[in-house]
């Protein structure tokens, strides 16, 4: 099936098997490596990516569905060389060890932002219960979060 | 003065983490691969009858399949045991198994095709005829009489037995003792399930013979010895094995896994590269697994709360084959710290390794510690209440005293240093103890269930001084490597043995080596998981890299100074003993005159282009070192978690929880603190949700993450940490080992504060995890009038 996608404002057209999964696209397909894969039962978050305007699981998502969407993947984050105030505070919070979980923590975590800029701590932790990290205990993740939306809101 | 050691430096890798950027194996694509996934097991115990592979064969898009019988006659050996306990008895077992199958997830075919989609199409294609047995799933049940046996030439399924400790001073104290008590518990099977999922990808050079293999281990060295010893025959100099980033190891890496040696050796017959990559679900039944022992254990004191013998006795599950290290987690790691932080004259303890139809078991964050722990520190709680003593005076009153160090335990080990009652002062005051009893007590008047659970624990980390493990049955030694390169332009590449999976050695290494040469931090590069660029490194496990890696760079380091020093003062006309290397700035001069000086770039250059060397000295500035420790070190602990149990349902909701560490020196507070914070997670997890469980055909019934329960961020709570330091005497950089102690202390931390909740009812222990389900059964159990006076399962 012929497919058209944006993915981090590029527009690419392409010809894919219907079953394939966006994530797999993503990776295989346009080498879009960032977005990681950490489970097969759409538990951990590691491949959240936004499409749409929304935060959405990659892995469970088919590559055909996202014909005619808009995508930004971790790539697509930074914008004009300046990391996201979400980057910016996962790295000054040390939110990360293994690195694996946090391209899809940190999507997930920028449109919990966007959506509930005063968001508190039980809504943070809360809202990235579908996100699992197993080396840092969320403590820092917790307290990145809460730092970038404090950024983000004094930057608008 | 250190510039860097000591401060909270933000991490230098993480931005390609935050970027997408990360190097994981999965994310090696090269060109003309192709794609290799594994046919496994469904039955826990089975023989394979016949295997049909014409139909995968035939699906377009396949390049070849092959059976454990195709590996065999390919020349691939049996994965070896690399700890070697006396008169263990290793079973076979293949990359892929010819005969039998013996766990869910055991493999036996391969597929290599075009696409990973053709390749796990081609695996529905393969039939394999099993004739189903009858399987084996518990430590001790697999030891009885008609036990189904996992392989035919282990009688009574049992790999090993280990014992030490003095059986007769232990069987006087329990003589004379004024109280015993006794438990008798299961310290359940864990899934590692760290979020990257194991990978493989391997390229053939048919012209140079040589293999690279990309492989998700946290120690790439030894695995590149096992395959070119063991596995798959390619010598060590043709054999090039790569662990780039790694997403998180946790003990489940450090392994010899079946896919390492059957991805390079179908690249090789393909003359192609090849990838494998787990899916979670693959990752939870072949992953080395954690725990799962079976425990009888008692505790005897006096009438004063003093503690005089404890005795032990464990069936420690191995799964259906001897992993990679799986002989010295229940042995060497667990019964050699049966005397915690106390000084107990008489202890023994025994245990049994037996083979079971389950996944096999090994190292997994804690790796014998935490099982160690969670029973001695059960036991001094049930010995408090037996006494009317509070948990945390009972233990006061046994620690080993801050003047006692170095400590020789009746198991073993020689503690090098602590402080414990300054560790328990600091916890008290930072959890206000007292309050907290005294909150308690109001709480439970109003019939709330309120629980306090105190732990201390220690560790022994560090491993190991390589002549002490060898005489336990290691089969490799345990120093590891640094080399420092300085460039002619002055600028520093650190390549050490060790290798990081989320422990942030890039920023940790740099802050030492930046220290100890007086260079800017940026101008430090380090390397690491590379065997072309490497030296021979033992890799990261034990909470080592620091204490053993770590000083291994501190020598070298110490060598390319001296001979710094021999070319300045060779240049400047002075001696050598009238230099001073100012390592706040690299600079050398001339003791009492610094103008007559030479700067670290001006030095680097004069070594490479050695126009005015000192006679007899070679040229360039590169020097390795390899460290081997004179003994562990000792990181100690003292965690307060306050609970409460919600009575109607059973929930446990984690009030507050206080950590207070000794882990030595410390060189990035910020990364200590991830690296205690995240091992409480893990030790949460073990006491609350995880559990990793069979049914009695072997079946894995938590074998995905709907069904294996992970921590979260809802539901977690803040952590309070704080530290003492007591450095370690025996390492140059006092450092003890930072990666472990959370996870050992956490577990019985939250264990012992449930059953305080639960001590108003007459309930004195539930097998962990703590679920709801199981506790509202013990309240219900408890309150109906039968069984007041027992626990849970
Ligand atoms: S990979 Fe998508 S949720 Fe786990
Ligand atoms: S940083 Fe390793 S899983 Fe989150």
């Amino acid at each position: 099936m012929k497919i058209t996608v944006t993915v981090n404002g590029t527009t690419y057209e392409r010809d894919v098997e219907p079953r394939t999964l966006l994530v797999h696209f993503l990776r295989d397909e346009l080498g879009l490596t960032g977005t990681n894969i950490g489970c097969d039962t759409s538990q951990c978050g590691a491949c959240t990516i936004h499409m749409n305007g929304l935060a959405v699981k990659s892995c469970t998502t088919l590559a055909v569905q996202a014909d005619g969407a808009e995508i930004t993947t971790i790539e697509g984050l930074a914008q004009n060389g300046e990391l996201h105030p979400m980057q910016k505070a996962f790295w000054e919070n040390h939110a990360l060890q293994c690195g694996y979980c946090t391209p899809g923590m940190i999507m997930a975590a920028t449109k919990l932002v966007e959506n509930n800029p005063n968001i508190t701590e039980e809504e943070i932790r809360h809202g990235l219960e579908g996100n699992i990290c197993r080396c840092t205990g969320y403590e820092n993740i917790v307290k990145a979060v809460k730092a970038a939306a404090a950024e983000m809101a004094g930057g608008d | 003065m250190s510039r860097y050691v000591g401060k909270s430096m933000k991490r230098v890798e993480d931005p390609r983490f935050i970027q997408g950027k990360g190097k994981y194996v999965a994310n090696i694509h090269l060109p003309n691969m192709a794609h290799l996934a594994i046919k496994r097991s469904p039955y826990g115990h089975a023989r394979i009858k016949s295997i049909d592979t014409s139909k995968a064969k035939a699906l377009p898009g396949v390049i070849a399949v092959y059976t454990g019988q195709d590996l065999i006659e390919g020349g691939v050996g049996k994965l070896p045991c690399g700890w070697n306990v006396p008169d263990i008895k290793v079973p076979d077992r293949w990359p892929l198994t010819p005969d039998k199958v013996r766990h869910v997830g055991d493999g036996v075919a391969a597929v290599v095709a075009e696409t990973p989609y053709i390749a796990y199409d081609a695996l529905d294609l393969i039939e394999v005829d099993y004739e189903p047995l009858p399987a084996v799933v518990d430590a001790k049940k697999a030891t009885e009489p008609g036990a189904p046996l996992v392989h035919d030439n282990v009688p009574n399924n049992i790999s090993y037995t280990w014992a030490l400790g003095d059986k007769e001073a232990c069987d006087k104290a329990f003589a004379e003792a004024d109280v015993v008590v006794e438990l008798e518990l299961v310290n359940q099977r864990l899934i590692p399930n760290a979020m990257e999922p194991r990978a493989a990808v391997a390229q053939w050079n048919a012209a140079t013979e040589e293999m690279t293999l990309w492989t998700t281990s946290q120690n790439p060295h030894p695995i590149r010895l096992l395959l070119s010893a063991f596995t798959l025959g390619i010598p060590e100099n043709k054999l090039r094995v790569i662990s780039p980033d790694v997403g998180g190891g946790f003990g489940s890496k450090i392994f010899h896994y079946p896919e390492e040696i059957i991805t390079p050796w179908v690249a090789r017959a393909i003359n192609r590269p090849v990838k494998w990559v787990a899916t979670r679900t693959e990752s939870m039944m072949t992953d080395s697994q954690g725990r799962d022992h079976v425990t009888h254990c008692k505790l005897a004191l006096k009438k004063d709360g003093t503690m005089t013998g404890l005795h032990v006795q464990t069936w420690s599950n191995q799964g259906a084959y001897i992993s990679t290290f799986a002989p010295l987690i229940p042995t060497a790691l667990y019964i050699t710290l049966l005397s915690g932080l106390y000084k107990i004259p008489g202890i023994w303890g025994e245990m049994w390794g037996t083979l079971t139809n389950t996944v096999p078991v090994d190292a997994y964050r804690g790796a014998g510690r935490p099982e160690a722990s969670y029973l001695l520190e059960r036991l001094v709680d049930l010995a408090a209440q037996e006494l009317g003593m509070d948990p945390i005076e009972i233990r006061r009153k046994n620690f080993i005293p801050a003047n006692e160090f170095p400590y020789q335990t009746p198991v073993a080990f020689m503690y090098d240093s602590g402080d414990y009652h300054k560790l328990f002062d600091k916890a008290e005051e930072l959890a206000d103890y007292k309050k907290m009893r005294q909150e308690q007590e109001k709480a439970r008047k109003e019939g709330r269930l309120i629980g306090i659970g105190v732990a201390g624990c220690i560790e022994a980390s560090g491993p190991a001084p390589s002549a002490v493990a060898g005489s336990l049955g290691s089969a490799v030694g345990f120093w590891e490597s640094g080399k420092i390169r300085i460039h002619p332009s002055g600028k520093v590449t650190v390549f050490t043995g060790s290798h990081a999976h989320g422990q942030g050695h890039e920023t940790t290494f740099a802050q030492v080596i930046a220290d100890e040469l007086g260079v800017n931090i940026e101008d430090v590069e380090i390397v690491h998981g590379d065997t072309a660029s490497v030296p021979f490194g033992m890799g990261t496990y034990g909470s080592r890299s620091a204490a053993v890696g770590g000083s291994a760079l501190v020598r070298s380091a110490e060598r390319i100074r001296a001979k710094m020093i021999k070319i300045a003062a060779h240049q400047l006309e002075a001696a050598e003993e009238d230099m001073v290397y100012d390592q706040d700035s690299g600079k050398i001069y001339v003791k009492g005159s610094p103008d007559r000086a030479k700067s670290f770039a001006e030095i680097s250059l004069a070594a490479y282009t050695a126009h005015n060397l000192p006679e007899g000295l070679e040229p360039g500035l590169e020097e390795t070192a390899f460290y081997d420790p004179a003994n562990f070190t000792f990181p100690n602990s003292a965690h307060i978690a306050q609970v409460e149990v919600d009575r109607e349902t059973g929930e446990v909701r984690i009030l507050r929880y206080v950590a207070v560490d000794d882990v030595g020196k410390v060189i990035n507070p910020l990364i200590v603190e991830g690296q205690i914070v995240g091992g409480i997670a893990q030790g949460v997890g073990q006491a609350l949700w995880e559990h990793g469980v069979y049914d009695e055909n072997g079946q894995l019934l938590t074998g995905s993450l709907m069904d294996y329960a992970m921590p979260r961020a809802d539901g977690f709570p803040h952590i309070e940490v704080a530290r003492t330091e007591t450095p370690s005497p025996h390492n140059p950089l006092g450092v003890k080992g930072a990666g472990e102690m959370g996870t050992i202390a956490a577990t019985v931390a939250i264990a012992n504060g449930v059953m305080d909740a639960l001590a108003p009812l007459g309930i004195k222990h539930i097998d962990m995890p703590l679920t709801a389900e199981k506790i509202w059964q013990a309240i219900q159990n408890a309150t109906s009038g039968n069984g007041a006076s027992g626990g849970g399962d």
